[in-house]
């Protein structure tokens, strides 16, 4: 234990916080003088470097969380207990409350972040968008999908909605790193945070045996490996995408692709670990306890998964209808998924990725400190 | 065979386990790996399952090499030693010696159970070498065990009381048994392990023992271990073992919780305080040892003072050396103005913190180790620590006992089994708390209890399951 703490009280502090984050700093306080968890995850040696928590600290402890909840099922002081611990779900209170501050305009990201009706009315909005170019506009003479949308007109919708709502991420993020006391990453913090989310060492309990999810006091792995399959699969469709890409612009070779090419043999393999983990996470997330979680967010969270499953399964279905009158519906359905994906990047638990590893850098270089 | 609610729990049963906690599941799971059947009757609700199990937080284990997380190696005689130490020789050396020889094979088991553990916890390095912590403390110990027992079969009913052990001469018969209250019925089997707990939260019992002052304990554990059992063994005849006037009790935060409030109400700051009593008048050498070391005799010591409460006060200077407690201190920025905060005189404290001052002398304070910086012709003395409390904001916090386990047990052999009041019970084994006064006569050593449970729950399922083939 550290010696040179601030040593203020903290009580002041704590209303001064709003409810969420008062009863965060609460709660911390309490595992601060038990610490029997200090295995679990990170968080736990992250919060034993303190005896009190500022604001930045709380947003820093929560996104390091990753709702695992071995420490719930685990403590002694959980419900009915008078100390009423329940760490994971008021850590992803404040989680949620940061993500909603950080990202401008905060408006947008309270409405998606906790409403599945206004993801699903975004992705019905988005398709009947492209459907609507579609028949208007059309192609003229372009082959494969281009045939249905040219692909000027395709690049002149994807870009600008692909980088704005990374600017507004990056933004965010920003704000974020200064509140929390993040500094320039070193080679060494990339490496050990890439590390950690590419085993999603946060979800293995510490001990490999997974997590606290879906069985309650049992370990399981299935949601680390949900999550994997989703996340690698998004990569690898998101590669499929790149590579297209650059086949169009650097080698003049443009869609659509056969089976061997880059892009479909990245994108198939892709889209069947996204879909397959999307239907996974669902199944997981039904059966695990939603008071264990930020349960004001829990329908926003369900159909954001959904929203990413349908992109995956409407691409692969795409693929299959190859040359069929299928074609046109499900390219705007598809189209329309990943445009609604890229313009709620910033406002649905997409953004989770980015403040996640945000945090696994930022605690990388508080532990090297 | 798993139950719910409050259905009947009247079946063949080969043993009846009565307890929850991790003795009471080492037997059930032992002896429902022997082929048995076991029903588990744990006297708490499902949340409040696992006796004081569910607030430990390590188990002392004897290796001779590197074992799992434990490094260097522990030895049975320097173990012994250990033990032989707090308890004063206030030990069955022949059931210590089993139980510290047993405890090396009882780790792996504990892992092949389910149980995971972790290196020491910051603010324990000091056990790294002698004591396995369970990741996720106690109650992740009795969750793993709990899911073990319902794949083995074992059926477990909570909020079932036992009120009542029959016995035919040296055999067991049945129990009586309440479920949430309701009325009785009497269930039979051909054996039981009794794994219920001492007497700790029965505070009529603790008065009875201490006298009223236990009006004024707090218990660090659960509000279960009302000795329900022990008693209606003692009522049989059986002989006990251990000081019914004793219970191992330490200073907690008086804020605490009347029950259960586990770890996390202990209070470290007494080496960097001047402790008073409601008087406001010192009473004992806060410096005399290392925390580690004299944790348990203050208990003992505030519950000796009026009212059985004491008041901790520190400076700014001290506050960041002590793992933070549970609830934040009351802070002033005098001393008078702090005592009032406390309830105590202002005068008073303040004339006794001055003259501890005055005390002081000059020299190099060092928290973690015996820096020998002792007051001077001050009485009784600070023989450590004793660095003057000057700088604001002054910091105080109430000191209460805290209970956390009673001596008080049953008396059993090398096998588990219970002595009668002729010789030992026929087919009654015990486990835990309840016969932990044989080996833990006197003081505490971490993690010693759950090493007695485990070794002895092991031995009662083996024996009981052997027993009832």
């Amino acid at each position: 234990m550290s010696l040179d703490l601030p040593q203020a009280p903290s009580e002041p502090l704590a209303t001064a916080l709003g409810p969420a984050m008062a009863d965060a700093h609460r709660q911390l306080e309490i595992c601060n003088a038990c610490r029997y968890c200090e295995g679990f995850c990170s968080v736990f040696p992250a919060m034993t470097r303190q005896t009190s928590f500022a604001a930045g600290d709380l947003s820093h402890l929560a996104n390091l969380c990753h709702n695992c909840r071995g420490c719930y099922y685990a403590c002694q002081y959980a419900p009915p207990h008078e100390f009423n611990l329940n760490l994971p779900a008021v850590l992803a209170e404040v989680r949620q409350q940061s993500w909603e501050d950080h990202i401008r305009p905060r408006a947008l990201a309270r409405a998606f972040q906790a409403s599945g009706t206004a993801i699903g009315l975004a992705i019905i909005m988005t398709t009947a968008l492209l459907f609507w170019l579609m028949t208007q506009i059309g192609s003229g003479d372009g082959a494969g999908f281009y045939a249905y949308m040219a692909h000027n007109l395709m690049i002149a919708i994807f870009i600008p909605a692909f980088v704005g709502p990374l600017a507004i991420i990056a933004f965010g993020l920003r704000s974020y790193w200064r509140e929390t006391g993040g500094t320039w990453p070193r080679l060494a913090d990339l490496r050990d945070a890439f590390g950690s989310v590419a085993q999603m060492r946060n979800l293995s309990g510490g001990h490999g045996d997974g997590c606290n999810f879906e069985h309650e006091d049992r370990f399981s792995n299935a949601r680390r490996y949900a999550h994997q399959a989703l996340m690698w699969g998004f990569l690898l469709c998101f590669m499929a995408t790149a590579s297209g890409t650059i086949l169009h612009y650097v080698f003049d070779w443009p869609a659509p692709y056969g089976l061997l090419s880059p892009p479909k043999l990245l994108g198939i393999p892709g889209g069947l670990l996204m879909t397959l983990g999307a239907i996974e996470m669902v199944r997981l997330k039904l059966r695990a306890d939603p008071d264990l979680g930020a349960r004001r967010v829990w329908r926003g969270e369900f159909a954001f998964i959904i929203l990413l499953g349908l992109t995956a399964a409407t691409g692969l279905a795409l693929y299959a209808a190859g040359g069929t009158l299928l074609v046109q519906p499900l390219l705007a359905v598809h189209l329309g998924c990943v445009l609604a994906l890229f313009l709620l990047m910033p406002f649905s638990k997409m953004v989770h990725g980015f403040f996640r590893l945000s945090a696994l850098i930022i605690e990388a270089q508080k532990r090297r400190a | 065979m798993a139950f719910d609610g409050y259905a009947t729990a009247q079946g063949d049963w080969d043993l009846i386990v009565v307890g929850g906690g991790n003795a009471a599941l080492c037997a059930a799971i032992t002896a429902a790996e022997a082929g048995r059947s076991v029903l588990i009757l744990e006297g708490a609700p499902k949340p409040w399952r696992g006796g004081n199990s569910r607030h430990t937080r390590n188990f002392r284990c004897m290796h001779k090499g590197p074992l799992a997380v434990l490094t260097d190696r522990y030895d049975e005689d320097e173990y012994l030693q250990d033990l032989l130490l707090v308890t004063k020789g206030n030990t069955d050396q022949d059931l210590a010696r089993l139980v510290i020889a047993s405890s090396e094979e009882c780790l792996p088991w504990m892992q092949a159970h389910g149980v995971h553990f972790q290196p020491s916890l910051s603010g324990t390095l000091s056990l790294s070498r002698t004591n396995a912590f369970f990741l996720g403390g106690g109650k992740a110990l009795v969750n793993a065990y709990y899911n073990v027992a319902a794949d083995l079969g074992i059926a477990v009913r909570y909020d079932a009381q036992v009120t009542r052990v029959h016995l035919d001469g040296a055999r067991f018969t049945g129990v009586d048994v309440t479920f949430g209250g309701g009325t009785s019925q009497t269930i039979a089997a051909r054996g039981i392990v009794l794994a219920s707990g001492g007497f700790q939260s029965d505070l009529d019992w603790l008065t009875r023992a201490w006298g009223p002052a236990a009006a004024n304990f707090l218990i660090r554990g659960t509000p279960y271990n009302r000795g329900v059992v022990l008693k209606a063994m003692i009522d049989h005849g059986c002989p006990t073992v251990g000081d019914p006037t004793q219970c191992h009790c330490v200073a907690i935060d008086g804020r605490a919780p009347r029950y259960d409030g586990g770890i996390c109400t202990r209070l470290d700051c007494v080496p960097f305080s001047v402790v008073v009593n409601r008087d406001g008048d010192r009473f004992y050498d806060e410096g005399e040892d290392t925390w580690p070391k004299r944790y348990a005799i203050w208990g003992r010591l505030v519950a000796a003072q009026p009212d059985q409460v004491g008041f901790a006060i520190i400076d700014s200077r001290s506050l960041g050396l002590f793992m933070p407690s549970v609830f934040p201190p009351i802070r002033a920025d005098s001393i008078p103005e702090l005592a009032v905060q406390l309830g105590l005189d202002p005068a008073r404290l303040d004339a006794t913190v001055a003259q501890f001052n005055a005390a002081c002398r000059d020299g190099t304070f060092h928290p973690t180790e015996r820096d020998g910086l002792a007051t001077q012709g001050l009485t009784p003395p600070k023989t450590n620590w004793a660095r003057p409390i000057i700088k604001p904001p002054f910091y105080g916090y109430q000191l209460r006992p805290g209970v956390t386990f009673t001596y008080l047990g049953l008396q059993v052999d090398r096998t588990a089994r219970v002595a009668g009041p002729d010789g030992p019970l026929e087919n009654v084994w015990a486990a835990g708390e309840i016969m932990a006064g044989s080996i833990l006569g006197q003081g505490y050593l971490a993690g010693f209890g759950m090493t007695i449970g485990t070794v002895f729950g092991r031995i009662a399922g083996r024996e009981a399951a052997a027993h009832v083939a």
